[in-house]
């Protein structure tokens, strides 16, 4: 089972949940398909969506909620 | 209530204006700043620096203990919140008093009284101030719904009391159409803000949004005339003036009057700014809400005044009277702002940080340019968009654009978007340079232009 990486397409702050009070998009474990929603990018007061590229099962996530990310800095580990 | 330093807490172009001002005033500057900010221009110009936090502005500038914390170490003996953060947040305030320092803004308890819809709408009608015309409070059935429908006439909004932000909002142009949609809008303000409570307000068609900038030193207050801000995108202002091209002399006198009434209603500290949507057919204006702070557009009115508002707020928190009477304030030429953010009128106004690889300001009699950009500077992603704020003044409107048309084109940004384009364009439309727009003429003009001129592209 090769290892794949989600990568942030922009830079600013990660959230793993749609909203404060909303569970997160995704957990380790959860499985995840192609055009999947697995965060949410915060630029300058605007809010873009992480969607997975390819499909696979979550392994790890690389950064915590609310983290600085810059962009290629991978987000999240999937297996399959 | 004297002091002899204060702490900035905030950034960019505000923080280097009230560093300005601090400065005039001979006090020592102590600015607050996340790490990201570390290399920024208010942390290089002001007399010592504190980090407060990470660069996400939920640990750093919008985290009160921190930034208490930071005041207290730092020895300042006053803090001045600028705008957005927590300048409108009755609880820093309250901190900030409590650990013996002195907030530049109102007292906590105006802060949040005018912060609140119903309240500051109350306060404003007790005042003898216009509000938008509309039902009493809450509508309870239908037939409350249909005499307070008849009492203020239709078009009318149905209004979800909990709701805000242009969210929960219906338009009904009938009894009809009132009984088709009252339920409907019950049941969805209980779903979406867990309150179905719904009230009626008239709506005002083709509004233009009109506001006055005030200061009070808490017991006396005076305005200082009236802004146009009727140029927006998604309720964020984008071109500012003053005085507003819309209001004749006697309407602009009514309005400004009414607005210093309120001030003084609530025994106002410090400078703010009394929102109003202004009826151009009915000549007649009604408050909307009250802004407690500085407000992004405040040199508009300082350019046409000659008022130094930022300073004066500080004199007023350091106990002193207002600098001026009311007689004193002339209202001299006109003035526009055009706000310069890192966004990209082609692509939806996607924002893109960056670094700054060149940058040219223009220069000449009524130009100022309020920003803390410099070459070599990385614009974080972290904050708002806001660049720099091109500000001209001339003898008259006629004047002022002409002056603006020649800063935009000698304005160079470089290395991030910008919307310097959408200015020059905004700048040449008929329209716009004979005053004719509301507040959602932006948007329309935007989605006309979509991929004929290349600014702006329809929905997301």
């Amino acid at each position: 089972m090769a290892s794949k990486q989600i990568v942030s397409p922009l830079p600013g702050t990660f959230y793993r949940k749609p909203a404060p009070d909303q569970p997160p998009f995704k957990e380790v474990g959860d499985t995840v398909a192609v055009g999947d929603v697995v965060g949410i990018v915060e630029v300058m007061k605007s809010f873009n969506q992480v969607v997975a590229e390819e499909a696979g099962t979550v392994t790890a996530f690389l950064v915590d909620d609310e983290d600085a990310v810059m962009p290629g800095q991978p987000l999240v580990e999937l297996d399959g | 209530m004297s002091f002899d330093s204060i702490l900035i807490a905030n950034r960019g172009e505000i923080a280097l204006r009230i560093n300005r001002a601090a400065k005039s005033l001979g006090l020592k500057v102590i600015q607050a700043h996340s790490k990201a900010d570390a290399d920024s221009l208010p942390v290089r110009l002001a007399d010592q620096a504190v980090e407060i936090g990470p660069a996400q502005a939920a640990k750093s500038y919008l985290s009160i203990p921190n930034i208490i914390e930071a005041a207290k170490a730092s020895g300042a003996g006053a803090v001045h919140p600028g705008y957005g953060f927590l300048a409108e947040n009755a609880a820093f305030a309250e901190a900030v008093e409590a650990a013996g320092m002195v907030f530049v803004g109102p007292r906590p308890e105006t802060i949040a009284t005018m912060g609140d819809k119903v309240k500051a709408r109350e306060a404003a009608a007790a005042a003898g101030v216009p509000v938008v015309p509309g039902s009493e409070g809450r509508i309870e059935g239908l037939e409350a719904a249909k005499a307070a429908a008849a009492a203020v006439g239709y078009p009318l909004l149905i209004k979800a009391s909990a709701g805000g932000g242009g969210r929960g909002i219906r338009i009904v142009r009938s009894d009809a159409e009132l009984v088709q949609q009252l339920s409907t809008a019950q049941g969805e303000a209980k779903a979406a803000f867990g309150d179905g409570g719904v009230y009626l307000e008239a709506f005002i068609d083709r509004a233009r949004h009109v506001e006055v900038q005030i200061l009070g030193d808490g017991q006396d207050a005076i305005h200082a005339y009236e802004r146009e801000c009727s140029l927006q995108r998604r309720r964020q202002k984008v071109w500012e003036e003053a005085p507003s091209p819309s209001l004749d002399e006697a309407t602009r006198e009514e309005l400004c009057a009414s607005a210093v009434r309120l001030a003084r209603h609530v025994g106002y500290r410090g400078a703010g700014t009394l929102e109003y949507l202004y009826d151009e057919n009915r000549r007649a204006f009604y408050f909307i809400e009250m802004n407690t702070r500085i407000q992004v557009e405040h040199p508009v009115s300082e350019m046409v005044t000659g008022l130094d508002l930022v300073a004066a707020m500080i004199e007023i928190a350091q106990g002193k009277p207002l600098p001026v009477t009311q007689d004193q304030v002339r209202l001299s030429g006109h003035a526009i702002e055009c706000r310069i953010n890192a966004e990209d009128p082609t692509r939806n106004f996607m924002p893109g940080p960056g670094t700054i690889s060149a940058l040219r300001v223009p220069e000449g009699p009524g130009l100022r340019f309020d920003s803390h950009l410099f070459e070599g500077y990385l614009v974080p992603p972290f904050y708002d968009s806001l660049l720099g704020k091109l500000i001209v003044h001339g003898a008259d409107r006629t004047e002022a654009l002409a002056r603006l048309t020649d800063a935009l084109d000698g304005l160079a940004v470089e290395g991030v978007p910008t919307t310097r384009a959408l200015h020059q364009a905004l700048a040449a439309d008929p329209e716009v340079r004979a005053g004719r727009f509301d507040t959602n003429f932006l948007e329309r003009w935007l989605e006309e232009r979509a991929g004929t001129l290349g600014i702006g592209a329809k929905g997301d």
